[in-house]
């Protein structure tokens, strides 16, 4: 009985969180506050807050919370790398004699959930001269396009990058 | 003061702006000089995200200083959805690479290696 009621205000928590969370990006989106903005506004939050609250709040709040601090963290660090790629693309690209050296080399993670292999796929693309081609999810497998040795020497022997990921992900 | 403040807020302004076509450029010359469809990939890939980022962070700022004090709430706003473009082009340009990189991959393209002849 009791886990049953915690279960249902959890969902109606989850409702109300997505409802909130919608109607905010209206108003912001919007910028207008007549009663027939904001009302349509109301009523466009609700019905899909009603229908997928369940994609935007899937575990308990408290963890959530503590991921996402995780997770901006690791989005600092993350822009930082950006810069460094942009940087090291542009010097192979200006470089008279063009240093590059392809390869495309496999490695395996111990990431399962969405969330995780995601954030590891788009974070590949984006620091200095790696790029996704392929992700096996049930053996965590990545498969790597390189643009020269030392990005993909990155990837697999320091996997800086992975434990990040892993640790911002980490299921407890 | 307040033009100390301005000549700061200007210049970050006009650094961004410069480096942003700086690297819209660099990924354009990429696109011109590598050798093969996945290193072009990693010039556009890579370069057209932080120029478009840096350009629209720069346009922001601009737009903070000079349109939004005493202005209408829906021009006050624009900033707000210049940082939400920000916030999807970070998720939606490495996914969009990646995917052609798939497609690509899938279909048979060979990548060059170092040594072979330019395609």
């Amino acid at each position: 009985m009791g886990e049953k009621s915690s279960a249902k205000s959890g969902k109606g928590f989850g409702i109300f969180v997505t409802f909130c969370a919608m109607f905010l990006f209206w108003l912001l989106l919007s910028g207008m506050l007549d009663a027939i903005h904001v009302g349509a506004g109301i009523i466009c939050s609700a019905i899909i807050a009603f229908v997928s609250h369940d994609l935007l709040v899937t575990q308990k709040w408290d963890k959530m919370l503590r991921k996402s601090g995780k997770f901006i963290i690791y989005v600092v660090w993350e822009l930082w790398q950006i810069l460094l790629a942009n940087f090291d693309v542009a010097y192979r690209v200006l470089h008279p004699k063009m240093p590059i050296d392809p390869s495309i080399i496999e490695f395996d993670t111990s990431l399962r959930s969405d969330l995780a292999i995601v954030t590891l796929a788009n974070s590949i693309t984006l620091t200095p001269g790696t790029i996704t081609i392929n992700i096996d999810q049930e053996k965590g497998r990545f498969q790597v396009h390189a643009i020269a040795q030392k990005p993909a020497d990155a990837l697999l022997v320091d996997k800086t990058m992975q434990q990040k990921v892993a640790k911002v992900f980490m299921e407890e | 003061m307040v033009e100390l403040i301005e000549t700061i807020l200007l210049a970050v302004v006009v650094l961004s702006l410069a480096a942003g076509v700086f690297f819209m450029l660099a990924g354009a010359i990429g696109l011109l000089r590598l050798p093969d469809f996945y290193t072009r990939l990693h010039a556009t890939g890579k370069c057209d995200t932080l120029g478009e980022v840096l350009i629209i962070f720069g346009l922001l700022l601009y737009h903070i200083y000079y349109y939004s004090p005493g202005a209408e709430l829906s021009v006050q706003l624009v900033p707000v959805k210049l940082l939400f473009l920000i916030c999807f082009i970070f998720f939606a340009n490495p996914t969009a690479t990646h995917a052609i990189m798939k497609a690509a991959y899938n279909t048979g393209v060979k990548p060059w290696k170092k040594g072979d002849r330019r395609m």
